[in-house]
């Protein structure tokens, strides 16, 4: 197994209040890794700090060995990781095909360029991401007129379109209806697994989780409470305490049912 | 120096603060709750000023010095809340939802109007009001005479900032606006008449101005230009403090005014330009001013903006029409004709320049005038003190706006929404107080005289090839540029700042580049402006000019790339046929503004765009 | 159940711009009754209690609140005429502390609809209890939760619209919501509940309305729905 990710001993504090305390964690080659905690636990944080939209206070992450601890968001994507947001961003004013022509116009550093038209350029590797995720009907449509299932899966072009070999996904399915959630979670699994991509998530909703992720890190104020596989997850009295409940459990218990 | 001598320009520092104080707070209020850079705030001070003026005069014959004087004060005071509150309930509730833009322009239709309503019942002269009751001596400090009603101003400021922390934190109306500040809808939603709160908020912030006007009145005489020359400065306190914040208001007045105070004692030209020079240090180092909230805000573009398409058959071929006729104009039309058309050249490549950092970047900048202005004075500068030949002097010109336009732009990207407009407008205080202020290089007030073309272009004909063969390269430049990646990674920077991160954009490295390209073409229109009218003078550089290019994009569009072009066209043929007719056009140019803003944020452009799509779908 | 119907809507068409989104909507409310409002997100579950809100621009139809017409009424009217609304972002003021977000809550008591003091809701949320000073941006989502439901009860509502309370929040957290509600059950207040979380609704429901594109497609007793695997199916996809 060779690790894509290594976050060591990660710690962030908003004035006095510690967010995140020394968490560490291993994304391993192909993986799904979902982070799961009570709303306020440093999900997002620690999420923020390594796709580098916050800098943390101490500890280091590494991607595929080398450090990449504090770089900003941009340098981090050119080092092949891609992001998909809570609330889905997208260029709203441009067409769906165009968001993603964009990411293509970052990649092969054409931004500064005055002369040729933007809308010919990286068309069809562009329209070939688009008919991946499944909205290429919708690729000369405003983004901004999309239904919301949709602009989540322009979002997931976006991000695949520089091949990445980490996608960052912080509550992929939130805003979405059940089936969607499902839809959108088997899409990206599927897609990541047939590239070898690596994926870190972080989600509340118990069905998606336990349905596809390989690893589970469980985070409540700051600081991990348990490490493992779905199972050993589920099975955690500590995590059934503070956070599933018996409700969650028996989410949890299904979707590794429908799973097997 | 006497250490007394140094207390006593400490005293006045804190009169003044005091004083900047009371215009900033009630400015940072209004702007806490309803998120609207009210321009109209300096207009209020101004009418205190003049209610109090004759107030003072009716009722100190009526009641008798001291209690007529001392009473007049807070009824003009009340009474400039008043006009706050008719502004609130006619204009602001109808922009409340509007763009950033759109309300600091309508506020500004504000203050063209007033100022003309002032003109005219007022006049044009300086009125002095009386002095103070019970205050009219010195009281003698360390030896030093120092004017006792300056101690009565000096008590105001904190007085004020005591009042308004209990109103604020002791009271249920304090509470319910300080969660209105936050989501005017939800308290809405919770059974507060929220529609009221604003405007009690806005009775509020007019009373404190008209309070600083009429206090103000001993002092200085009632004049129509205290109007402008009081708001940017209130602006920089406001920004300083943290937009919203009053306490932070507070330490930014006292900042500001000491700096002034004992400034004029080092370096007494620097006083125009210093508060503009803090503000940009500040935003450096705390974009968000001393005790301001970051805005959260993403996204930066405007409703209605669309998706860029090229050109169709019929619109190249309108648009080879109209090249066609303007290559033709000059022999069917005269020389008077042929001044306005490149007058209109030259106003549209303004325009546009503004519009490719504000439509496509989502960057409004309230300073644009200053790199016109640059370049024009660059060219100037050239042809009068190097006596250098017009082609060499516009070559100049767009360097000279774009390195300041770099320099300035450095700063400016830092920031976003209404910070970022504020600190342009600053900019362009600086470079115009400059101009104004260092007489031997720049002629002052008077500008420079006698810049005329070369010998070959000096006939008007030749002038109009000239300017339509320069801004039309330019514009076509821009154009290109709008619809090539560096255009469209602009606009992905407008529509989701964290989304242009996410894909390896950096964002702030573009918008300066943007920000000197955009200088550059407006140093570009500049130039040639100075060779067509043969002069230049500090009015090209200042706010009224900054607004004029935003109303005429504004005029055609900020959502269509032949907005600006269309609305630098009729701003400057209405100007050109309306101005001689009328002693109003403050007052008409700012009922336009008022319009447009209300009636017509697509502009006209957008306007015809809008007709033309639903007609297309409807066929 | 109709002559007792403290919440009753009908026709309730909504429209953002051009684009129509509530199609005919009808629905009742009985007195002291829990009536969940159960779809997929973007059926129009948000939309329709923002409508009866009055906190859309374009909105049709009749509403009315214990026999008062509530159309046409801006929305702090509609508040204080006695209907809450709690909304699923939350929607706490962050800058204010917890006693000041309950402050702006605040109305004069009504009659026939339960009374609620500070003490009351700190009994019925201990945890807000404990930090009436904190500022509201710093409390847990779960926290903020109990807050925006508080804050609303502070208007002494005769009914609430309660929008998503489950969403986002963990699922102990869920659990503990649900206790609340039925408490407020107890106490007499009339809830319109809007839920995409089946197993939430179904705890404290009574019955159920579906929405689907817009439409209520299906009402029933909680107890027929769960007994209907095809309308949950259709409509729910659970």
């Amino acid at each position: 197994m060779t690790a894509v990710l290594e976050v060591d001993d990660l710690r962030k504090a908003f004035g006095g209040v510690v967010a995140v305390d020394r968490v560490s964690f291993t994304v391993e080659a192909g993986k799904l890794f979902a982070i799961i905690g009570p709303n306020g636990a440093g999900k997002s944080t620690c999420f923020n700090m390594v796709g580098g939209q916050l800098p943390p206070d101490a500890g280091r992450v590494r991607l595929g060995g080398e450090d990449i601890t504090g770089l900003p968001p941009r340098r981090i994507w050119r080092l092949g990781v891609g992001r998909t947001f809570q609330v889905a961003a997208t260029f709203t004013a441009m067409t769906v095909v165009e968001n993603v022509q964009m990411a293509f116009i970052s990649h092969r550093r054409r931004l500064r360029a005055l002369i040729p038209a933007a809308r010919r350029l990286y068309r069809d590797e562009a329209m070939a991401v688009l008919e991946r995720v499944g909205v290429a009907d919708q690729a000369e449509r405003q983004c901004g007129l999309l239904a919301y299932g949709d602009i989540k899966r322009v979002e997931l072009a976006i991000a695949l379109a520089h091949e990445p070999r980490l996608l960052l996904m912080d509550e992929p399915t939130a805003g979405m209806a059940a089936r969607e959630r499902i839809d959108l979670m088997a899409l990206t699994a599927e897609i990541v697994r047939e590239r070898g991509i690596s994926v870190l998530f972080t989600e509340h909703d118990m069905d998606v989780v336990f349905a596809h992720a390989d690893t589970l890190l469980v985070l409540d104020r700051g600081r991990t409470v348990a490490t493992g596989t779905p199972q050993e997850v589920r099975e955690n009295p500590e995590v059934q305490r503070i956070y599933l409940g018996g409700a969650g459990v028996a989410a949890a218990q299904r979707a590794m049912e429908a799973r097997a | 120096m006497d250490p007394a001598f140094f207390f006593i320009q400490f005293l006045s520092g804190l009169a003044s603060a005091s004083n900047l104080f009371l215009i900033a707070c009630g400015l940072t209020i209004i702007f806490g709750v309803t998120r609207i850079v009210n321009f109209a705030h300096g207009s209020f001070y101004m009418l205190g000023a003049y209610f109090a003026y004759t107030l003072t005069q009716q009722m100190m014959a009526l009641l008798g010095d001291a209690l007529g004087f001392w009473l007049a004060l807070p009824i003009a005071a009340v009474a400039v809340g008043l006009c706050a509150v008719v502004m609130e309930l006619i204009l602001l509730r109808r922009i409340y939802r509007s763009h950033e833009l759109f309300q600091l322009l309508a506020t500004f239709g504000v203050v063209l109007i007033v100022q003309d309503l002032v003109q005219e019942v007022w006049g044009p002269e300086e009125l002095f009001g009386p002095r103070a009751p019970g205050f009219t001596s010195f009281v003698v400090i360390f030896g030093f005479r120092f004017p006792e009603y300056q101690l009565v101003l000096i008590a105001a400021g904190p007085l004020v900032l005591g009042a308004l922390w209990l109103l604020f934190n002791r009271t249920r109306w304090g509470t319910l606006v300080r969660a209105a500040t936050q989501d005017r809808e939800m308290v809405g939603a919770l059974g507060v008449n929220q529609a009221r709160l604003f405007t009690g908020v806005l009775f509020l912030g007019g009373f404190l101005a008209g309070l600083a006007g009429a206090l103000q009145l001993p002092v200085e005489p009632a004049n129509p230009f205290m109007d402008v020359n009081i708001i940017a400065e209130a602006f920089v306190v406001t920004v300083i403090g943290g937009m919203g914040n009053v306490l932070g208001a507070f330490l930014a007045a006292l900042i500001i005014a000491q700096l002034q105070a004992f400034g004029i004692l080092v370096f007494p030209e620097i006083t125009l330009v210093l508060p503009f020079l803090v503000m940009a240090l500040v935003l450096v180092v705390r974009p968000w001013g001393l005790l301001g909230k970051p805005e959260t805000s993403t996204s930066h573009g405007f409703a209605g903006d669309r998706p860029l398409r090229p050109l169709s058959r019929t619109q190249q071929a309108l648009v080879a029409a109209l090249i066609a006729v303007l290559l033709l104009l000059p022999l069917v039309v005269g020389e008077y004709s042929q001044k306005l058309a490149l007058e209109v050249f030259i106003y549209a490549l303004f325009a546009f320049s503004l519009n490719f950092i504000m439509g496509a970047g989502g960057m409004v900048s309230f300073g644009h005038a200053a790199y016109f202005g640059l370049g024009g004075y660059g060219a100037a500068l050239l042809v009068h003190h190097l006596g250098l030949n017009m082609e060499l002097a516009i070559l100049a010109a767009p360097i000279a706006a774009g390195l300041g336009a770099l320099l300035f732009g450095w700063f400016v990207v830092r920031l976003s929404g209404v910070y970022l407009a504020m600190l342009t407008l600053a900019f362009a205080q600086i470079v115009w107080s400059t101009a104004f202020q260092w007489v031997e290089l720049t002629g002052g007030d008077n500008g420079l005289i006698g810049i005329w073309p070369s010998q070959w272009a000096s006939d008007r004909t030749v002038y109009y090839y000239l300017t339509l063969l320069v801004c039309g390269a330019a514009i076509a430049f821009l154009w290109r540029a709008s619809h090539a990646p560096f255009g469209y990674t602009l606009r992905a920077g407008r529509d989701s700042t964290v989304r242009a991160d996410a894909i390896g954009i950096d964002l702030k490295r573009h918008q300066w580049l943007a920000f000197a390209l955009a200088g550059t073409c407006a140093g570009i229109a500049g130039g040639m402006f100075v060779f067509s009218k043969g002069n230049i003078d500090p009015g090209s550089l200042a706010i009224p000019t900054s607004v004029d290019a935003l109303v005429m994009v504004l005029l055609g569009g900020i959502q269509t790339l032949t907005g600006p072009l269309v609305g630098g066209a009729v701003f400057h043929l209405l100007e050109a046929y309306i101005l001689p007719l009328t002693d109003y056009w403050r007052a008409f140019l700012g009922a336009v503004i008022l319009v447009l803003v209300i009636a017509f944020p697509m502009g006209l452009a957008g306007f015809l765009r809008d007709r033309l799509t639903r007609e297309e779908s409807a066929s | 159940m109709t002559d007792a119907s403290v919440l009753k809507v009908e026709g309730l068409n909504a429209f953002y711009g051009r684009a129509h989104i509530l199609f005919d909507v009808a629905l009742e409310v009985g007195k002291g009754e829990v009536v969940a409002l159960l779809g997929r997100n973007g059926a129009g579950k948000s939309t329709t209690l923002k409508s009866i809100m009055g906190l859309l621009a374009e909105v049709r139809g009749t509403r009315s609140l214990d026999g008062q017409n509530l159309a046409r009424l801006p929305s702090f009217r509609i508040a204080q005429s006695g209907l809450g609304y709690v909304p699923e972002e939350r929607r706490i003021f962050t800058g204010l502390t917890v006693m000041e977000n309950l402050e702006v809550g605040r109305q004069p008591p009504r009659q026939g609809a339960p009374e609620w003091t500070p003490e009351k809701l700190f009994a019925l949320f201990p945890n807000l209890a404990e930090m009436r000073d904190r500022p509201g941006g710093r409390m847990s989502g779960g926290e903020q939760q109990m807050l925006t439901i508080a804050r609303t009860l502070m208007g002494n509502p005769r009914a609430i619209l309660l929008d998503e309370p489950s969403e986002g929040l963990a699922p102990v957290i869920v659990e503990q919501m649900a206790r609340t509600i039925a408490e407020l059950k107890r106490e007499g207040l009339t809830v319109l509940l809007s839920e995409q979380n089946l197993y939430f609704a179904k705890e404290l429901s009574d019955r159920a309305y579906v929405i689907e594109g817009g439409r209520i497609r299906y009402q029933c007793t909680m107890a027929e729905l769960m007994a209907d695997d095809a309308v949950r199916h259709a409509y729910l996809t659970i």
